[in-house]
């Protein structure tokens, strides 16, 4: 990087806070607006559950709140229907998406690998500005006539592909796709410059195989979604067209509609579905190997001693990637397809726990012999690793044809795809705000009400979650919205009542959380550099980091990224210089 | 441990592996459609549309502007920088050229009695040709970009901003003549 960014150059308020093209800020611009889209979309998702719990109540206070989504104090089916779409919608892609991948990897990228920046600066700034208007016009799409999509995060046609089709198909969802173009435009900006930065803006001595996990997870998770998300892109094109115009890509003949027969014919739901599959499924590991990588980076600092087995765990990387790519239909077994495939989409799904529990035993493994510090970002992390276990169980039901046949659509997926990627991905998000909130902010997060938010979490989330595993067994399915149509569900109604118990206690324990966050911001003590005594590089720089990263030269990397109490030395700098060799196999007595 | 490694440095222009990934989706965009059309083509109602002939001419003025821009990435590697200027701006204006010939084109399919609502293959050639125009408009903003860091100059040393909005507008060329077979092979 040339010299001219590490120069303090004088800035204004507007080219500081506003329009920065200064990687620290702009991952903390992306982490706020991650966090405000969270309080949209887990109120919704309180809405949620306290309908399924008490769905012939009404709430006179929520539907004065409310007015769109209740009449007479009950909420209403159709805005239902858009509150589950608009939850997963914004969870998945402008809360994770943003706050992990975005977010963190904008932060921690640079001050990982010794750069003063990324490698396009402007590009990253046009990457957060394309976020902003996707958020407001999501948001916003709540306020149009029929109300915000209703045809579920995977918008499917012809929900979402007919205007006429339900409430939440109208003007909603036109807006829900455009959102969604500027996402992705947005992310692809991001993921060009992640990928070229880590390949071409390390400093001098950080080998590949010298990266820190973390740098390596979000390099294969950029790359998964710079080859994913252009179907996505294309499916939108044509969905856009199928909605305003008069082609027929994913319709079908003789749809009827309020008693018209639509004119469209010849064409297919289930392109559609494949397309936006080729994208959705990479796109969970998109979420959860950056997940991964703050995983690792946790247990080493917390855990004070090195990754276990760094080389397996970056070909297990690999692996599940490439693995990752060619699973998709596993989505759609019940849609239709060619037994055969099936067969094939199936097997290959399986395949992919092989790498993956490489890396879920590699993160197991390097608690062996370890000097736990039980700070609340390990305290996450573990929890994290438990949540790994049991959601993946719930996985191998799904990835198996047959018993996927009877479980699809069910309440089983809902509660499995919400460990895997919901709380993963969230307890990621707390231990790297743990970790690395004195280098964001140069101060300390509480420790005690650190421990608070993580215990008065974790129960409710886990008996949310797993509880409605029992709910799909029972017969439950997803995106039902009176839980009481059915005899054969009623009793399990008390499963219903615990379950939004659970999650709304763990949803108000994040009060603690932002209370801790916004205190410290202001009153915190002030941070050390390496508070943590950890290796990384990002830990050689004062916090918080200075404009251009490091006041002088910049660090040179020696050695790899997670020597603790490797050769007598309690911890050891990546930077440190040492011309004796590191031994390989660094399990410490 | 050899201190020569510990002090490799591994840093290069950030530009080919900027420019990967921009190919990388590209063409992974244009894959998806490639996908999305053999899927659709296999239903009943697939009647191929007649192309009108001025395709061909804009075929061949999207191959001269290659040819063009070819010249001046040899004129920037011997440094003539003058000659530089000249070559992109013909490589330019061809491909204006070519985005008002494929609007010409829409034109005189609308003309012959061929639209969006026709049937699927003439949605197909709609949404290619529409595609495909965007991107070489997008090249046409990287040319000029390139045209105005020549002016200052900006090429004499490193070319790689220079060849990478010419490779890209390579990699265009080609996915024009991808998609230019494959609607007139199915």
């Amino acid at each position: 990087m040339s010299e001219h960014h590490s120069s303090h150059e004088r800035q204004s308020f507007w080219t500081h806070y506003v329009f920065s093209t200064d990687h620290k800020m702009i991952g903390k611009q992306y982490y706020f607006t991650a966090m405000f889209m969270a309080l949209f979309a887990t109120a919704w998702s309180l809405l949620l559950r306290i309908h399924l719990a008490w769905p012939d109540k009404t709430w006179p206070v929520l539907g004065r709140l409310f007015p769109g989504l209740f009449q007479e104090g009950v909420l209403l089916p159709e805005r239902y229907l858009s509150l589950v779409t608009m939850h997963g919608t914004v969870m998945i892609f402008f809360v994770v998406s943003i706050a992990l991948v975005s977010g963190f990897g904008n932060f921690i990228i640079p001050l990982q690998i010794g750069a003063r920046d990324m490698a396009y600066p402007f590009l990253n700034m046009l990457s957060y500005w394309t976020i902003v208007p996707a958020c407001l016009l999501m948001l916003g799409s709540f306020f149009v006539p029929d109300g915000a999509a209703g045809s579920g995060w995977t918008a499917y046609p012809p929900l979402s592909a007919v205007p006429e089709a339900a409430p939440g198909s109208g003007m909603g969802q036109t807006l829900w796709i455009l959102a969604m173009a500027l996402f992705i435009a947005s992310f692809t900006m991001g993921g060009l410059n992640f990928v070229t930065t880590i390949l071409n803006c390390r400093t001098r001595g950080l080998s590949m195989m010298r990266l820190p996990l973390m740098i390596w997870t979000l390099f294969v998770a950029s790359i998964l979604g710079i080859l994913a998300f252009p179907a996505l892109t294309a499916a939108a094109i044509m969905l856009l067209l199928d909605r305003l115009g008069p082609t027929s890509f994913f319709l079908p003949a003789g749809l009827v509609f309020g008693g018209t027969v639509l004119q469209h014919a010849g064409g297919t739901p289930l392109l559609f579905q494949h397309l936006f599959w080729f994208l959705g499924h990479p796109e969970v590991y998109v979420l959860v190997l950056p997940a991964l990588g703050i995983a690792f980076e946790v247990v080493t600092v917390f855990g004070r001693r090195p990754v276990f087995g760094y080389q397996t765990s970056v070909w297990a990387l690999l692996v599940v990637a490439v693995l990752s790519m060619i699973v998709w239909g596993h989505h759609m077994f019940v849609s239709g397809m060619n037994p055969a495939i099936g067969e094939y989409f199936s097997i290959a799904t399986v395949s992919i726990t092989a790498p993956f529990a490489i890396l879920a035993m590699n993160l197991v493994a390097s608690l062996w012999r370890a000097e736990l510090r039980l700070s609340p970002a390990l305290l996450f992390v573990l929890a994290l690793m438990a949540s790994v276990g049991i959601g993946g169980l719930g996985g191998v039901f799904l990835a198996t044809l047959t018993s996927d046949i009877y479980l699809h659509n069910s309440y089983f997926v809902v509660g499995h795809f919400h460990l895997m990627i919901a709380v993963v991905t969230f307890f990621a998000i707390f231990a790297g705000t743990y970790l690395w909130y004195p280098k964001m902010f140069g101060r300390q997060l509480n420790e005690t009400l650190g421990k608070l938010h993580f215990w008065l979490t974790v129960p409710g989330v886990i008996v949310g979650f797993v509880g409605m595993h029992f709910l799909g067994m029972g017969g439950e399915q997803r995106h039902l919205y009176d839980p009481n149509a059915y005899q054969f569900l009623q009793h399990l109604q008390w499963l219903n009542v615990v379950i939004t118990f659970a999650l709304g206690s763990a949803a108000v324990a994040q009060i603690i959380f932002l209370a801790n966050f916004f205190w410290s911001l202001r009153f915190g003590p002030q941070a050390a550099p390496n508070p943590w005594e950890a290796t990384t590089l990002e830990w050689t720089t004062p916090s918080p980091a200075p404009h251009g990263n490091w006041p002088g030269e910049l660090p040179v990397a020696y050695r790899g990224p997670y020597e603790y109490r490797v050769g007598g030395a309690a911890f050891t700098p990546q930077n440190k210089p040492d011309f004796v060799a590191p031994s390989r196999a660094p399990v410490p007595a | 441990m050899s201190t020569a490694r510990a002090i490799r440095a591994p840093q290069h222009g950030p530009y080919p592996i900027g420019l990967l990934t921009v190919l990388v989706t590209v063409a992974m965009l244009f894959s998806a459609f490639t996908a999305a059309l053999l899927l659709r083509r296999t239903a009943s109602d697939w009647i191929p549309i007649t192309w009108p002939p001025l395709v061909w001419v804009n075929t061949a003025i999207l191959l001269a502007s290659s040819v063009a821009l070819e010249q001046a990435r040899r004129a920037a590697r011997i440094g003539r920088n003058e000659s530089v200027l000249n070559w992109i701006s013909i490589g330019a204006v061809l491909g204006l050229a070519f985005v008002a010939g494929q609007l010409a084109l829409w034109r005189a399919l609308g003309n012959g009695g061929v639209f969006l609502a026709s049937g699927p293959h003439a949605a197909f050639v709609y949404l290619l040709t529409g595609t495909h125009a965007v991107h070489v408009v997008g090249g046409i903003g990287g040319l000029s970009w390139a045209f105005a860091r020549a002016q200052r100059g900006g090429f004499s040393a490193s070319h790689d901003g220079l060849s990478s909005v010419i490779v890209y507008w390579h990699f265009v060329g080609i996915v024009w003549l991808w998609l230019f077979a494959l609607l007139s092979a199915l």
